[in-house]
Formats: structure tokens, C-alpha cells, sequence
């Protein structure tokens, strides 16, 4: 599912129609080019009747999912995207909403994808009843995605609990690509962690550098965690660094990343959402932008943002 | 072929099915034809810039949901400038929603709006009076009157009103709305809610109290439909947890002209055009050759009507 544009290596694509960006994205003639006007645009976001082909616990906290839909959304969806999933409703629980979930994996055959996800709430535990065989509607793919450029030498990930699933395709990618990996894994205790889940390939496994931290042994915490970023970092030239899931660590990297400059920082946030196509303005987060604040949606201009523009502390006056 | 189109005032629309503001960005002809809906009704305007509510600003409850957006705004040049464009381009009527916290401030931005891009102007007047500590204009006959007719002053623009579900009296307050001049009624709104997650004890919305929207608040809608039906003759705009041909039906039967689909294009980007289908389909079944013909034709008893008025009297 490599989708490499003929002028350029930068493998990002932006929302078909959206007019914003988030404002330290590259410039629009690094991303691949947009599809013409909308209102001549055949629909790029579609609802997909899935059949369930596979689903399972993977431990005692996420579960794996893989769906075959009916269109070929193996090739439409690319790394950091997500879906709406239309959870179902069952004796004890009756989702409303539709459920941001992001892709775990596509492929090999164009119509599978896949979602790991931690059974949390309401959606997700009705969700988790779903059989094999049984059928499952989905809305996308949504979001904008990671950039990753193939010429890079290195790139590090920084993951912590179901963030994994949201960066598993873009270690896939990079590691297709050639990258080497710096990966630095953080979970509760060794039992949490899900290293070949993440790593997935041989060719992933083979190029990566991981690092494993836990709350067990306080190995996760910030004070730990921050001269050993800093130390690998300092230690081997890194073109990119990559998170999602933890604020913590989210702010944690946003400070490290002060001292390189150079080093591009990208992160896929999370917020509650509604419409998950930019309608609802439910699930804007607060971003600097150049100075300005602003506030972007997680779903439209996101949900990748420049770990930098992240403003941590949001003051509603 | 039936014929769906249906007249709004002086405006006739191809169908009755079109977007309730809020509900609807230009983002969904990524999932739907708009040049299939009745019209495009775009996210309020409000003449200060805001920046909405504190996240989370949507929280899910039984058959609905709750919100607490707060019409964030960059004012009335941005808005002409940078948005309406994007809506004005599908051959499809745009109409405009506005809001805005005194009279004075309503009656001088829908007049800025009577733009000739503009097909009709809805005036959400659900949205807190600032001269009345905060009360909506909608929730009371006199501040009805009073900020639709300051609005009628100022614009020859066909007015649509959007009335609020959390007020009582709604026929006087819907033939408020007529005497002071509005081509159209848009029953109704979000009703105010709240929901508390009881592990953290804190409310689920940053605002503390929201609109409810969805199927939740259906059966509400339509009788708030049926009531400004029998208090007024403009035609009415229904709107409240439709997401299916036969919810649209009711909304008709009851007494709508016209129907707004809101929080069911979040759960399906392209609703809007499945009840488009499922209206033609149903005229089809029912031999129907004008959908217009439905309108307010749900049957009633004639005595049984007459005690229910009687009852609807006294109790307001």
C-alpha cells in the first residue's frame, strides 16, 4: 500500500476538500495533489458494510479485529487515518454515536483493514460481542495522515497503550521503506506491552532499536523517561520523532524536541467526537500556530498535528 | 414520478429534506450529493467572534446525544468572505443561520446577510437574549415579537425562525413569530439537558448543560410541529431526531412543510440523501402525486380535536 507521489517522497495525503491544515503541516506542493472541487467529487468517504473475518483478544486489555469491507479500502486508507465504527447495540449496552477508531492495518488482500483496540466504554465493550461471520458498518477513512519522507535515514516512535495501534502502520511503512527505527515502548508492566504487535514484520523487527519502559518498575515515569529520550537522541541523528496516546509523553517529547530543531515531530491526538468529518466541532483541541492560537479539529485538520503547536493547557477564560 | 418539491413562502425547494445548521458543513459532499437536497442550511453565524464552549462539548445518552458547542464564530467579513463560498456553488437554495444576543445586533447582521447569494435567512432565536439576562429570545411571545420584527425592518430576504422546544405556549409564541413578520417557522431545537458521569462526579459536558438531539427528542418535535401547525398559517420547518423517510412522514403528517435532519448525519454522512429516496418510494407506494399534499395530514377525529385543543388551552 505504498502510495509514493512521482515528485515527491513525502508519503502525506491531505483531506479531499479541506481548506485548513494544521499550520507547521509541510506546504501544500509537498503533499500529494488534492482531488479537484468537491462539487464534482464523487464521495471519498463512504460507508462500508463489513463482514468480521477475525476477532480476538490479543491480552487481558485490547482486542483485535480484522474486517473485510466491501470496497478496496486497503489502498484508500493510509497511516494515522481512522474510521467511525458503528458499534452494535446488545442486551446491555446501546452505543448512540459512532466510534473514532484508527487503523491497526491493511491489507494484504485490498479489502481487509484492521483495529486493535482496549475495551473502555460502552461502544467498545458492545463492540467486543461482535462474532466472526457477523457484519459491521464503518464510515471513512477519515483524518489526515503522518508524513514520512522515504529519504529519511531515522525515524523514533514513542508508543504507550492503544497509540500503538495508531502508529503500527507507519512503523510498517517506514520500515518498507527502509528506515532504520528507534522504537521506545511504554506500558504498564511487561504484560501490557504487545512488541510483535507493533513491530508486526520481520523487516520492522529487523531495523528497530526498541527501548521498553513500564510503571512497574518506574521506568515510564517522566523524570526516567526524559534523559534517555535526550540521551538517544543525542546519540544517533533522527529525521522524525512520532507519538500518540499519552498526554505525558506528548509533553514530555514537545520539550525534548526544544534542543532539535531539525527533527520533525508529529503527533496523532485523540479527543471525544461526534460527526468525525469536520461538521460537529466537538473535538477541537487548542494549537499555536506561528503565535496564534487556534483551535483545529481533531478529525478534519488532524488527527496528526506538529508535536510543537500542541498547546497543553487550554484557559476557556 | 412524484413530485417532491415544496414551497417555502416565495422560495420553492426541489425537496423537503435539507441539513439543520449545526448539523452540517460542506465537508459532507464528500459523502453526498448536495445538489440532491432541498436546501443548505449553514452553521449559525453570530456577528462577535467566540470561540465556543470548553471540551468535551458532546456527550452520548439513551437514543441521542448531548452538546454544548457555543456557536464558536470569526463575525460576520470572514463569514461572507471565507464561507459562504463554499456553499453557494451546488444549485442548491443556501440559507443562513443567525444568532445573535440583542435584538439590535440580530436585526443588523441578518440585514449584512441579505446577500443575493443568500436564498432565505433563518434566524435562530433560541440563543441567549442578553437583554433578558441570558433568556432566549424564542422562550417568550414579547421577545419573539420584539427581535423578529426588528429583523423584518431590516430585511426583505425571506425569514425563517427557529423557535426553542424548552418554551411553553409555543402557539403564541409561534403566532409571535407570524405577526411580527416571518415567511417560515423552524420547530424547533435542542432541548436543554445534562448528563453526569457518576464515577467521576463531574457533568460530561465542559459547559455543564447542553442541547439533546436525536431520536431522544422525536415524539417532542412533533407535537411542538402539530401545535404551531394549528396556531399559524406560515409554513413550518420541522426538526428533531429525524433519521428516516418514515420519521420525515411523521413530521409532515403533523404539519411540516419542510424537514431539517440534524444529528443523524453524524451517525451517516449520507442520510440525508437515503431519505430523499425513501420519500419518492413512499409516494410511489401510496400514490402520492404531490409530497406538498402531506402536509398536515395526519388524521384526527374531529371530536377528539376538538377536547385535545380544549386540554392543549389549558395547559399552555
Amino acid at each position: 500500500m505504498s502510495v509514493t507521489s512521482p515528485t515527491s517522497n513525502i508519503v502525506t495525503r491531505p483531506p479531499a476538500s479541506a481548506p485548513a491544515q494544521a499550520c507547521d503541516a509541510p506546504p501544500a506542493h509537498d503533499r500529494l495533489a488534492p482531488s479537484p472541487g468537491c462539487e464534482t467529487t464523487a464521495p471519498s468517504v463512504a460507508t462500508h458494510r463489513c463482514r468480521v473475518l477475525a476477532h480476538h483478544a490479543v491480552n487481558a486489555r485490547y482486542r483485535y479485529l480484522r474486517l473485510q469491507a466491501d470496497a478496496p479500502v486497503a489502498v484508500t486508507t493510509h497511516p494515522g487515518q481512522f474510521y467511525q465504527l458503528k458499534c452494535p447495540v446488545t442486551g446491555s449496552e446501546a452505543p448512540f454515536l459512532l466510534r473514532p477508531m484508527s487503523v491497526y492495518g491493511t491489507g494484504p488482500e485490498p479489502d481487509t483493514i484492521e483495529f486493535l483496540y482496549n475495551v473502555t466504554g460502552v461502544g467498545t465493550r458492545a463492540l467486543a460481542t461482535l462474532a466472526e461471520g457477523a457484519t459491521l458498518d464503518i464510515v471513512g477513512p477519515l483524518g489526515n495522515t503522518f508524513t514520512l519522507d522515504t529519504r529519511w535515514k531515522r525515524v523514533m516512535v514513542v508508543a504507550r497503550g492503544v497509540g500503538l495501534a495508531t502508529m503500527a502502520p507507519l512503523v510498517q511503512r517506514a520500515a518498507a521503506a527502509g528506515l532504520r527505527l528507534t522504537v521506545v515502548m511504554s506500558a504498564r508492566s511487561e504484560a501490557d506491552l504487545m512488541r510483535d504487535e507493533f513491530l508486526r514484520s520481520p523487516q520492522a523487527r529487523a531495523l528497530a532499536d526498541v527501548h521498553c519502559v513500564f510503571d512497574s518498575d518506574g521506568s515510564s515515569a517522566v523524570d526516567a523517561l526524559a534523559p534517555r529520550l535526550r540521551a538517544l537522541l543525542d546519540a544517533t541523528p533522527h529525521d522524525a520523532v512520532y507519538t500518540c496516546g499519552s498526554h505525558r509523553l506528548l509533553m514530555l517529547l514537545q520539550r525534548v524536541l526544544e534542543s532539535h530543531p531539525h527533527v520533525v515531530g508529529e503527533v496523532a491526538m485523540e479527543q471525544r467526537m461526534a460527526c468525525g468529518m469536520g461538521v460537529c466541532l466537538s473535538c477541537v483541541r487548542l494549537f499555536d500556530c506561528n503565535g496564534d492560537k487556534q483551535f483545529l479539529r481533531v478529525c478534519r485538520e488532524g488527527p496528526v498535528f506538529p508535536i510543537r503547536d500542541v498547546v497543553g493547557e487550554v484557559d476557556f477564560g | 414520478m412524484a413530485d417532491l418539491s415544496v414551497r417555502i413562502g416565495a422560495l420553492t425547494l426541489r425537496n423537503p429534506v435539507m441539513p439543520a445548521s449545526g448539523c452540517f458543513a460542506v465537508e459532507y459532499a464528500e459523502a453526498l450529493d448536495l445538489r440532491r437536497l432541498g436546501a443548505l442550511v449553514v452553521k449559525s453565524v453570530s456577528p462577535n467572534a467566540r470561540a465556543g464552549n470548553p471540551t468535551p462539548r458532546v456527550a452520548e445518552t439513551a437514543s441521542g446525544m448531548l452538546n454544548s458547542i457555543g456557536i464558536p464564530s470569526k463575525g460576520l467579513d470572514v463569514y461572507r468572505r471565507d464561507v459562504l463560498p463554499a456553499y453557494t456553488r451546488f444549485d442548491t437554495p443556501v440559507v443562513v443561520s443567525v444568532s445573535a444576543d440583542t435584538a439590535e445586533s440580530f436585526a443588523q447582521a441578518c440585514e449584512t446577510l441579505s446577500l443575493p447569494e443568500v436564498a432565505a435567512i433563518e434566524a435562530n432565536i433560541s440563543c441567549p437574549n442578553l437583554e433578558a439576562d441570558g433568556m432566549a429570545f424564542a422562550m417568550l411571545p414579547e421577545s419573539t415579537y420584539k427581535a423578529v420584527s426588528a429583523i423584518r425592518r431590516r430585511t426583505s430576504h425571506p425569514l425563517w425562525v427557529k423557535l426553542t422546544p424548552n418554551a411553553g405556549q409555543i402557539a403564541q409564541i409561534a403566532r409571535a413569530a407570524e405577526d411580527a413578520g416571518a415567511d417560515a417557522i423552524v420547530m424547533g431545537n435542542t432541548v436543554l439537558g445534562m448528563a453526569i458521569d457518576v464515577r467521576t462526579r463531574k457533568p460530561k459536558l465542559g459547559n455543564v448543560m447542553g442541547g439533546l438531539s436525536g431520536p431522544a427528542i422525536k415524539p417532542l418535535a412533533v407535537r411542538l410541529v402539530h401545535q404551531c401547525h394549528r396556531a399559524v398559517r406560515i409554513p413550518i420547518i420541522g426538526c428533531g431526531g429525524i433519521e428516516t423517510a418514515d420519521d420525515a412522514l411523521e413530521f409532515m403528517l403533523a404539519g411540516a412543510s419542510a424537514v431539517q435532519v440534524g444529528t443523524a448525519s453524524f451517525r451517516d454522512p449520507a442520510v440525508m440523501g437515503h431519505i430523499v429516496d425513501g420519500l419518492a418510494a413512499y409516494c410511489n407506494v401510496h400514490a402520492i402525486d404531490r409530497i406538498s399534499t402531506l402536509t398536515g395530514a395526519v388524521a384526527l377525529d374531529a371530536q377528539l380535536t376538538d377536547r385535545w385543543l380544549r386540554f392543549a388551552q389549558q395547559s399552555g
